[in-house]
């Protein structure tokens, strides 16, 4: 079972081809055939768990076991149109598939060679249907480098991550000097996905010249942001090109041990991630002297416990070392003081997940791919109000355009687009205008916004700005963890001002007190949450001043959001029929059968029971 | 709530349980208090008083350091919960497709708001942060069961199907 040098690595990588042939033969043509289920937690969750056991059922029934085979894989990113399969050699690709499919996928497809037209994806914009996952639009701009292995190899098999190359990154850094491979990351480009996007290879060589014997190696997978998942997708998808490139940077920096902090949310990540970190061990990929290197690394996981605080570095190594979450102040860098006063380096999961491909294929392969200052790809959770909400990975220097329309297909229900919000609670909202903007740090910073850890929600004309604004200031306001008073306070009224204006009570200003406090909180608090956390509010007064002065000076809510400025009223289109009034708990409404309807608004509580009770919607909030 | 004494014993094996999973790891000292934190949790469904004390014992740490430790991570609770957990995600991607009305139309029906528990001990409701399926944006959890693309109207029947479903 233990691998013990990295010949004996090269040869399994060799021997084990054969389980990857039918996803790679684009001209086979035999009976041969491999369904891969897509086990992300958003297929997970719409039944893609008993999608795969239906087939396997039916793949026995017809006594197919020779020839077709079923596997789990990573996210598709196409999560929308979940769950998905996709069937090799002759890559087909069904989405919205149901355990009652399976039937039909078997007999037609696997029996009768012929795909299951209903199940195949209908591209919208030429309304026809697509069978093979890089015909359809939604993938045709994408580059994935950090999940390319999610969708073809099963996480919880590590001779299929052998098979793909897996670990040989690691063999190849034993035959350079540590310091060659901090150099390596610093001449690709490599900039940490976790949000700030320092350069990985001065971290590390930072680190790695520190003095001290214990060091370690941090992988964040705090996941903090809500609405972002692509931390969750990798560790799912290819939880051991994670534990390669810990021990690649362990390597690099002389620690001998790493922590994956994890937030507790994620089972379905932990257990791929444990059962990986089992697989390495026993493989002798983890543990004592690596592949006789005489290089020691060992993974261990750590569990986050729902604070968002703890995805700041300094706060998460508070949190394993079992204290309360609170950032500490970094006169001294943690590379020279971290976890337990040692030597510490800390990454983000994507980070890590494009290491192993860097060293495979050279920093001059990576600094091609992106812009001047960007290098390479960044993935997005793609959410909100756009038709293909799932996870894309683009080549930085895409414009939020292409995202949005040519990826993301689009705003759905007619619906025009208003914004784009990235970098969660530390990010702006970014209007229509720049919509041609390339994405990378520096550009997306120099519209207000950041790059953030890769969330990316699209906001259309429903969507009340303010409101928005107010959303991810309760999310901050609740998550200070009140060391400092400028957070801790200055969140608090903040929000309180935001609640102010959704309700019709604020002043302008109030506008101007919104701005003043929000520099003074930005210029005054301990870590990045504080220093963040007004974003949403600058952005959005810089850009949708009018919506927050429609709330001060007209008194309304121009996206009929917020309730507090809406009146439920009764349009002429009313029958009389009575039924609103019937349903109305304070007695509302007034009117006799075949009357038009009206309704006290003094009285009214805005509970519109009375809109869905309307056979004929003539009850609208305005 | 205090320890119901028809159910000592039970409470025994429990605190047995985590006895055993204490002495089982590596080091038995605060860098392993969130560890065990999370098993207790498991183990109890919640963090009563007692459990805390037992803890902070077997740490040999202060009570105080383990309860400045529950209170300030969200995931860890000191009241029981109910037997069906529902949880509204208030997440970016489903607060935007209107998980807020969902989770109003959850307050309604259960005559519970956010974060209690009904005194029956049956019912938790609580809005949480994204659960990484947006895809299926607004979701709602009860208990392991993920519900996806659910609107204000379906909240009727999720309840009464998800009852149905889980005794039978
Ligand atoms: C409030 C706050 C929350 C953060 N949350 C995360 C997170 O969830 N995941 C993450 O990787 N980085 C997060 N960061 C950034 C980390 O502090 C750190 O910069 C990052 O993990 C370094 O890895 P990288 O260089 O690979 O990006 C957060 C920062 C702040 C201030
Ligand atoms: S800025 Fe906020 S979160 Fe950060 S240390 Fe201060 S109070 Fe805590
Ligand atoms: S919204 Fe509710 S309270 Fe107001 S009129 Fe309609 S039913 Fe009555
Ligand atoms: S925002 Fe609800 S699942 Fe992501």
């Amino acid at each position: 079972m233990r691998i013990q040098s990295v010949e004996e690595l090269q040869t399994l990588h060799q021997n084990n081809q054969p389980l990857l042939a039918l996803r790679r033969a684009e001209a086979y043509v035999g009976q041969e055939r491999i369904i891969m289920v897509c086990g992300g937690t958003g297929c997970h969750s719409a039944q893609s768990k008993e999608l795969k056991e239906a087939l396997a059922e039916k793949i026995k029934e017809h006594n197919l076991e020779a020839l077709v085979d079923v596997k789990a894989t990573g996210c598709f990113g196409f999560c929308a149109e979940g769950p998905i399969i996709r069937v090799f050699p002759d890559d087909v690709f069904y989405v919205k598939v149901t355990p009652e499919d399976a039937e039909d996928i078997i007999v037609e497809h696997m029996k009768g060679g012929k795909p299951v037209e209903r199940l195949l994806f209908t591209e919208p914009s030429i309304n026809e249907k697509v069978p093979t996952m890089h015909d359809i639009s939604f993938y045709k701009k994408q580059l994935r480098i950090a999940l390319r292995n999610c969708g073809i190899i099963d996480p919880e098999e590590i001779d299929e991550y052998i098979a793909a190359e897996g670990y040989l990154a690691l063999a190849k850094v034993f035959g350079m000097e540590p310091e060659a491979v901090t150099k390596l990351m610093t001449d690709s480009g490599l900039r940490g996905r976790g949000g700030a996007g320092f350069p990985t290879g001065m971290k590390w060589e930072a680190t790695r010249r520190a003095a001290g014997d214990q060091k370690y190696i941090i992988c964040n997978a705090d996941e903090g942001d809500p609405g972002a998942f692509m931390d969750r997708s990798l560790l799912e998808g290819d939880p051991h090109s994670i534990i390669e490139a810990m021990a690649i940077a362990g390597y690099a920096i002389g620690a001998d041990t790493g922590y994956v902090y994890i937030r507790a949310e994620y089972p379905l990540a932990i257990e791929r991630l444990e059962i990986a970190i089992k697989q390495a061990r026993e493989r002798g990929l983890l543990g004592e002297n690596i592949l006789g290197s005489g290089f020691n690394f060992d993974v261990l996981i750590k569990y986050g416990a729902g604070a968002f605080v703890c995805g700041e570095e300094t706060a998460l190594m508070r949190s394993i070392e079992g204290m309360r979450g609170e950032p500490f102040n970094k006169t001294v860098f943690p590379s020279e003081r971290g976890l337990w006063g040692k030597p510490t380096s800390t990454n983000n999961v994507e980070t890590f997940a494009n290491v192993p491909i860097i060293v495979n294929k050279g920093a001059d392969w990576y600094n091609s791919i992106g812009t001047a200052t960007s290098k390479g790809t960044k993935v997005f959770a793609l959410g909100g109000k756009v038709s293909n909400v799932g996870l894309v990975e683009v080549p930085m220097g895409t414009t939020l355009r292409e995202l949005v329309y040519d990826i993301g297909g689009g705003i759905p229900n007619d619906r025009a687009l208003k914004a784009v919000q990235t970098g969660g609670p530390s990010g702006g909202c970014i209007p229509t205008e720049f919509l041609d903007t390339p994405i990378d740090y520096e550009s997306l910073q120099s519209i207000g916004s950041m790059m953030g850890s890769g969330g990316m929600i699209v906001l259309d004309e429903d969507d009340c700005m303010v409101n928005i604004a107010k959303f991810y200031l309760e999310f901050t306001c609740e998550e200070s963890c009140g060391k400092c008073t400028p957070c801790r306070i200055g969140t608090t009224r903040l929000l309180e001002m935001l609640e102010k204006i959704t309700s019709g009570k604020g002043t302008l200003e109030d506008l101007d007190k919104l701005q003043e406090l929000s520099e003074v909180v930005i210029d005054s608090s301990l870590c990045g949450l504080g220093k963040t956390a007004p974003n949403p509010i600058v952005s959005t007064i810089k850009y949708f001043r009018d919506e927050y002065e429609a709330h001060i000076v007209d008194q309304t809510c121009p996206a009929h959001v917020c309730k507090d400025l809406l009146q439920i009223v009764i349009t002429d289109k009313c029958i009389g029929c009575t039924k609103c009034s019937r349903v109305c708990p304070v007695d509302a409404i007034e009117g006799s059968v075949k009357q038009l309807h009206v309704i006290d608004q003094e009285t009214c509580i805005k509970c519109e029971a009375c809109i869905s009770a309307c056979p004929v919607n003539a009850i609208i909030m305005q | 709530m205090s320890c119901n004494c028809s159910q000592g014993s039970e409470n025994k094996e429990l605190f047995n349980e985590l006895g055993e999973f204490i002495s089982s790891l590596p080091e038995q000292n605060e860098s392993s208090l969130i560890q065990v934190l999370h098993r207790a949790q498991h183990i109890f469904g919640y963090l009563p008083r007692e459990v805390q004390t037992y803890v902070a014992q077997k740490l040999n740490i202060p009570v105080a350091r383990v309860y400045g430790v529950v209170s300030f991570y969200s995931y860890f609770t000191d009241t029981p919960r109910g037997e069906y957990v529902v949880q509204v995600c208030m997440g970016t991607g489903c607060f935007v497709k209107g998980s807020g009305k969902v989770l109003e139309a959850f307050e309604k029906s259960l005559n519970l708001k956010s974060g209690e528990t009904s005194d029956d001990l049956k019912f938790t409701l609580s809005g949480v942060r994204c659960v990484g399926a947006c895809g299926l944006a607004p979701v709602v959890i009860i208990n392991e069961k993920v519900y996806g693309h659910v609107q204000s109207e379906d909240v009727e029947s999720i309840i009464e199907n998800h009852l149905v479903e889980t005794l039978s």
